[in-house]
C-alpha cells in the first residue's frame, strides 16, 4: 500500500491474554469492561469523599476537616462523579452493548475507541494527581469565573482541573464521533432507526450531544487555562473581561451535560422494563421522539442556571419557558413506563427493582426540578441544599439506579455469570432507603436557608436533626455499595454459568453466547421487526403486539468471509501512545517551559515532547495496517 | 463522451454502509459538526467582547484590512484548487490532481505567512495576547483558525507525496474528497472570521463605529 519506510518500534502482541493484550485491544466489549472498572473504583473515590463531607457536616461546628480541604473535597466529588463515574460508565454501556444490539462485529472505529478510553484514563489519573501536588481544585464542579482566575485561586488546583477536563473532553469528543457512526453506519441488514433499541437511540441522541456540548466546554476551559497559564484576559474584569461569559459557556455545555448523563440510564430503564414485564414498550415512537426532542431542547434551557445572575425578565421568561417545556417530553417517556409495566407479568428481579426505582426517584427529582423553572422560586433556592437534593435526586436516584439497572441486566452478557439475586436485593433496598435518607433531608435543610458548599454551620440554625439523618443516610448508602462488591466477589468466585438468554431479553445481544465471542456473530443476522430477536422466539405474538405478520423466511445470505474465517482488526499499541502524547502535550502547557534567551518568549518543551510522541503515534496509527496479513481471526 | 463517463464512474463508490457514506466520511462530517461549536464559541466571545477593550491599541489602530484581504484571497483561491484537485482525483487524473493537491497546500503556506507576519506586526505595535480584550480574543479566535490551516497543509502535503503517484484508489480519492470537506470548512470559517473582525465596524475605543465614523466623514 505506502512506500513510505516507517519505523515499526512496536509490533502487535500475539497473545489474546495477559496485560499487554488488554493495553493493546481493541475489542469494544474489553474496552467497555476497562471503562466500567475505572468508573467503579472512581465511584469509589468519589463516594468516600462524600462519606467525608457528611462526616463534616454530621453535627454543627465540627472540625473534622479544614474548609480548605472541604472545598476540595465537594469540587473532587462533583468533578468526579460527572467525569469519571457516570460519564464512563455509561460510555462501558455503549462499548459493550452498541456493537451487540445493532448486530455488528465492532465499533467504526476501533483503535479511535482504544484512543478514548486511554485519554480517558490519563486524563482522569492527572486530574487526582492535584491532591498530592499542591492542592485539589476547590472552586465547585462549574467553577465559576473570576473565582477560578490566578487572582483569587493561585496555587496549580484549578489549573489541573481546566487541563484535566480539557483532555477528558477530547476522550469524549473521540467516543461520541466513534458511537455516531457506528451507529448510522453499522447496523444489520434490516435493522431501520426505527427498529433499534431503545437504548442504542438514547446513545445515539448522547454521543451527537457530547460531539457538539464538548467543543463548548473545551472553548470555555482553553480560556480559563489561557487566563491562568499566559495571563490573557478572557475573565478579568480588570480588562473589561466579563465573568458572566463563562457562565454562559459552561452552561450551554452544562445543560446538554445534564441530558448526557441521563439519557443513558434512560435507554438502560427502556430496555429492562418490557423485559421483566413481557411486554413491548409502550409507545416506542414516542419514547424515541421524547428523547430527540429533549436532546434538541437540551439546548435552550440553559440559562435556568443562571436566574439569579441578573439577565433581565425577557431572558428569564423565555428560559422559564423553555425549562417547563422540556418536562414534557420527559413526562412522556414515564407514562410510557408506567404503560409498558401496566398489564405486564412482572417478575422483580433485582434489574426491574432498579428500573422501578429510576422511575419513582426520577419523578420525585423532576417534580422538584418543575419548582426552580419559576425564577422566584428559583432565587429563593439557588445555591441551597435545595438545589443538592434536587440534583442527586436526577443524578443518583436518575443515573446511578438506571446505570446499576443495566448492571444487573448485562452481567451475565459480559460476564457469563450473574450476580446474586439476594444480595442484589437487599443491594437495591439498602440504597434506596440509604438514598431517600440522605437526600430527603435535603429538601428541608434547603428551604430552611441552608447554603450549599458551607464547610459547617452554627448550632440553633435548625438544621442538626436534618443533617445528621443525612448523614446516617449516606453510611446506609455505603453499605448497600459493600454489599454489591461482596455480590460481584461471590459471583466471581462462583461456578456457575449464564445462560445465553437468561432473561427471556428481547434484543439481539441476547441472541448469542454469554460472554460473546471475539467476533459477537458469527453470521451477521437478518432483522425483520423491532426486538426481532422476540418474535423469533415467540412468533405467534408478533400480530397481536406488532400488527405485524411474519414474513415468509428469506433465503439466508451466508457471509462467507474468504473461507469461514472472520477479520478483526489487528491489537494495536498506537493508541496508548498517541493518548499519552496528548496528554503530555497538554500538561506540558503547565508552566513546564524554559525561557528561550534573547526574547521574552517561552519553550514548552514538555508539550513539545508531548507533540512529539502523539505525531510518532498519529503516524504509526496510519501506516499500520489494520490487520496483520494472515492473522488477527 | 461515453469514456468519459465510465472513467469517472470507477471511483464513485458507494460504501458498503447503512447511509452509503463511509464510516471515515461520516466521522469526518460528525467532526465539522462538532468543529461548527468550537469556533462558534470563540466566535461568540469575540463578539461578545467587540468594543469592551480598556486599553489600546484598538483593532481600527492596527488591522490593516488590504493585507488581510489579500490574503483572505489567497485562501479563496486555495478552495478553487482544491475543488480542481478533487475533481481531477475522480477523473483518474494523478498528476493534475497531485499538482493542485500541492497548489492548495503552497496557497495554505501563503495564508499562514501573511499571518505570522500580521502577528509579528501587531506584536511590534504592542497588541500582545496579553494587552487588551482585543488582543486576547483576536489572536486566539485567529490563531486557532491557523492552527486549523496549518494541520490541512500537512494533510495534504501527506497525502500529496504518500498516495498520490502512480495509480489511484478508491481510498486516496476519498481521502481527498474528505480533505476538501476540511479544507473548505476551514475556509468558510474564515469568511465568517474576517467579516465579524475586519469587515463589520469597530469602535476606536470610544464608541464610534466605522460605519458612524464613515457616515461622520462623508458627513463632514
Amino acid at each position: 500500500m505506502t512506500t513510505i519506510a516507517f519505523p515499526k518500534l512496536i509490533s502487535r502482541p500475539t497473545s489474546y491474554t495477559g496485560l499487554w493484550s488488554w493495553i493493546a485491544t481493541v475489542d469494544h466489549k474489553r474496552i467497555g469492561t476497562l471503562y466500567g472498572i475505572t468508573a467503579f473504583l472512581y465511584f469509589l473515590i468519589a463516594g468516600v469523599e462524600a462519606l467525608i463531607i457528611r462526616g463534616q457536616l454530621r453535627e454543627a461546628e465540627s472540625d473534622l476537616i479544614s474548609p480548605e480541604i472541604f472545598n476540595q473535597l465537594f469540587t473532587m466529588h462533583g468533578t468526579t462523579m460527572i467525569f469519571l463515574v457516570v460519564m464512563p460508565m455509561s460510555a462501558a454501556f455503549f462499548n459493550w452493548m452498541i456493537p451487540l444490539m445493532i448486530g455488528a462485529r465492532d465499533v467504526a472505529f476501533p483503535r479511535l475507541n482504544a484512543f478514548s478510553y486511554w485519554a480517558f484514563l490519563f486524563g482522569s489519573i492527572f486530574l487526582n494527581l492535584s491532591f498530592f501536588l499542591g492542592g485539589a481544585p476547590n472552586a465547585g464542579w462549574f467553577g465559576y469565573a473570576n473565582l477560578t482566575g490566578s487572582v483569587y485561586s493561585p496555587g496549580d488546583g484549578l489549573t489541573f482541573w481546566a487541563l484535566g477536563l480539557l483532555i477528558l473532553g477530547v476522550a469524549s469528543l473521540a467516543a461520541s464521533f466513534n458511537f455516531v457512526v457506528t451507529i448510522l453506519n453499522m447496523r444489520a441488514p434490516g435493522m431501520s432507526l426505527m427498529r433499534m433499541p431503545v437504548f442504542v437511540w438514547m446513545s445515539l441522541v448522547t454521543s451527537i450531544l457530547m460531539a457538539l456540548a464538548m467543543p463548548v466546554i473545551a472553548v470555555a476551559l482553553i480560556q480559563l487555562s489561557l487566563d491562568r497559564v499566559l495571563d490573557t484576559n478572557f475573565f478579568n474584569p480588570a480588562a473589561g473581561g466579563d465573568p458572566v461569559l463563562w457562565q454562559h459557556l459552561f452552561w450551554l455545555f452544562g445543560h446538554p451535560e445534564v441530558y448526557i448523563l441521563i439519557l443513558p440510564a434512560m435507554g438502560i430503564v427502556s430496555e429492562v422494563l418490557p423485559v421483566y414485564s413481557r411486554k413491548p414498550l409502550f409507545g416506542y415512537a414516542a419514547v424515541v421522539f421524547a428523547g430527540a426532542v429533549i436532546g434538541f431542547m437540551g439546548w435552550f434551557v440553559w440559562s435556568h442556571h443562571m436566574f439569579t445572575v441578573g439577565l433581565g425578565p425577557a431572558a428569564n421568561a423565555a428560559f422559564t419557558i423553555s425549562t417547563m417545556l422540556i418536562a414534557v417530553p420527559t413526562g412522556v417517556k414515564i407514562f410510557n413506563w408506567m404503560g409498558t409495566i401496566w398489564g405486564g407479568k412482572l417478575r422483580l428481579d433485582t434489574a426491574m427493582l432498579f428500573s422501578l426505582g429510576f422511575i419513582a426517584m426520577f419523578i420525585i427529582g423532576g417534580l422538584s426540578g418543575i419548582t426552580h423553572a419559576s425564577p422566584p422560586t428559583d432565587a429563593q433556592q439557588q445555591d441551597t441544599y435545595y438545589i443538592v437534593a434536587h440534583f442527586h435526586y436526577v443524578l443518583f436516584g436518575g443515573s446511578i439506579l438506571g446505570l446499576f439497572a443495566g448492571g444487573y441486566y448485562w452481567w451475565p452478557k459480559m460476564t457469563g455469570k450473574r450476580l446474586g439475586e439476594t444480595l442484589g436485593k437487599w443491594h437495591f433496598w439498602v440504597m434506596l432507603v440509604g438514598f431517600n435518607v440522605t437526600f430527603g433531608p435535603m429538601h428541608w435543610l434547603g428551604l430552611n436557608g441552608m447554603p450549599r458548599r458551607i464547610s459547617t454551620y452554627a448550632e440553633g440554625m435548625g438544621w442538626e436533626t436534618s443533617n445528621a439523618i443525612a448523614t446516617f443516610g449516606a453510611m446506609l448508602i455505603a453499605v448497600s455499595v459493600l454489599i454489591f462488591i461482596i455480590n460481584i466477589i461471590r459471583t466471581i468466585a462462583s461456578k456457575q454459568e449464564a445462560e445465553d438468554d437468561p432473561w427471556d431479553g428481547r434484543t439481539l445481544e441476547w441472541s448469542i453466547p454469554s460472554p460473546p465471542p471475539a467476533y459477537n456473530f458469527a453470521r451477521i443476522p437478518q432483522v425483520k421487526s423491532l426486538d426481532d430477536f422476540w418474535y423469533q422466539k415467540h412468533p405467534e405474538l408478533l400480530h397481536d403486539e406488532r400488527g405485524e405478520e411474519p414474513e415468509s423466511d428469506e433465503p439466508v445470505v451466508e457471509e462467507t468471509h474468504g473461507g469461514g474465517s472472520i477479520h478483526l482488526p489487528g491489537m494495536s499499541y498506537y493508541p496508548i501512545v498517541v493518548a499519552l502524547g496528548m496528554v503530555i502535550g497538554i500538561v506540558g502547557f503547565m508552566e513546564i517551559r524554559v525561557d528561550i534567551p534573547g526574547t521574552d518568549l517561552v519553550f514548552p518543551w514538555l508539550s513539545a515532547v508531548g507533540i512529539a510522541i502523539g505525531m510518532y503515534g498519529v503516524m504509526g496509527w496510519s501506516l499500520e495496517p489494520v490487520s496483520e496479513e494472515g492473522g488477527g481471526h | 463522451m461515453a469514456q468519459v463517463a465510465v472513467k469517472q464512474e470507477q471511483h464513485v463508490h458507494v460504501a458498503d454502509t447503512n447511509t452509503g457514506i463511509s464510516n471515515r466520511k461520516l466521522l469526518l462530517w460528525v467532526f465539522l459538526a462538532s468543529d461548527c461549536l468550537f469556533f462558534g464559541s470563540f466566535i461568540a466571545t469575540y463578539l461578545v467582547y467587540r468594543n469592551q477593550s480598556t486599553t489600546g491599541p484598538y483593532p481600527n489602530e492596527i488591522l490593516d484590512i488590504p493585507i488581510t484581504s489579500v490574503s483572505t484571497f489567497v485562501l479563496l483561491m486555495s478552495s478553487l484548487a482544491m475543488v480542481l484537485a478533487v475533481n481531477y482525483a475522480q477523473r483518474n487524473s494523478v498528476g493534475l490532481a497531485r499538482f493542485w493537491i500541492l497548489a492548495v497546500a503552497a496557497l495554505g503556506t501563503v495564508f499562514l505567512l501573511f499571518q505570522i507576519y500580521e502577528f509579528t506586526t501587531f506584536v511590534n505595535e504592542g497588541l500582545t495576547i496579553r494587552s487588551n480584550l482585543f488582543g486576547t480574543t483576536f489572536f486566539i479566535l485567529t490563531g486557532f483558525h491557523g492552527l486549523h490551516v496549518f494541520i490541512g497543509v500537512l494533510w495534504l502535503l501527506g497525502m500529496a507525496f504518500a498516495h498520490f503517484k502512480g495509480a489511484l484508489t478508491s481510498r486516496s480519492v476519498e481521502d481527498l474528497e474528505m480533505a476538501g470537506l476540511y479544507w473548505h470548512f476551514v475556509d468558510i470559517v474564515w469568511i465568517i472570521i474576517f467579516t465579524v473582525i475586519y469587515l463589520i465596524g469597530f469602535s476606536d475605543g470610544e464608541g464610534l463605529s466605522t460605519i458612524e465614523h464613515a457616515a461622520a466623514v462623508v458627513g463632514g
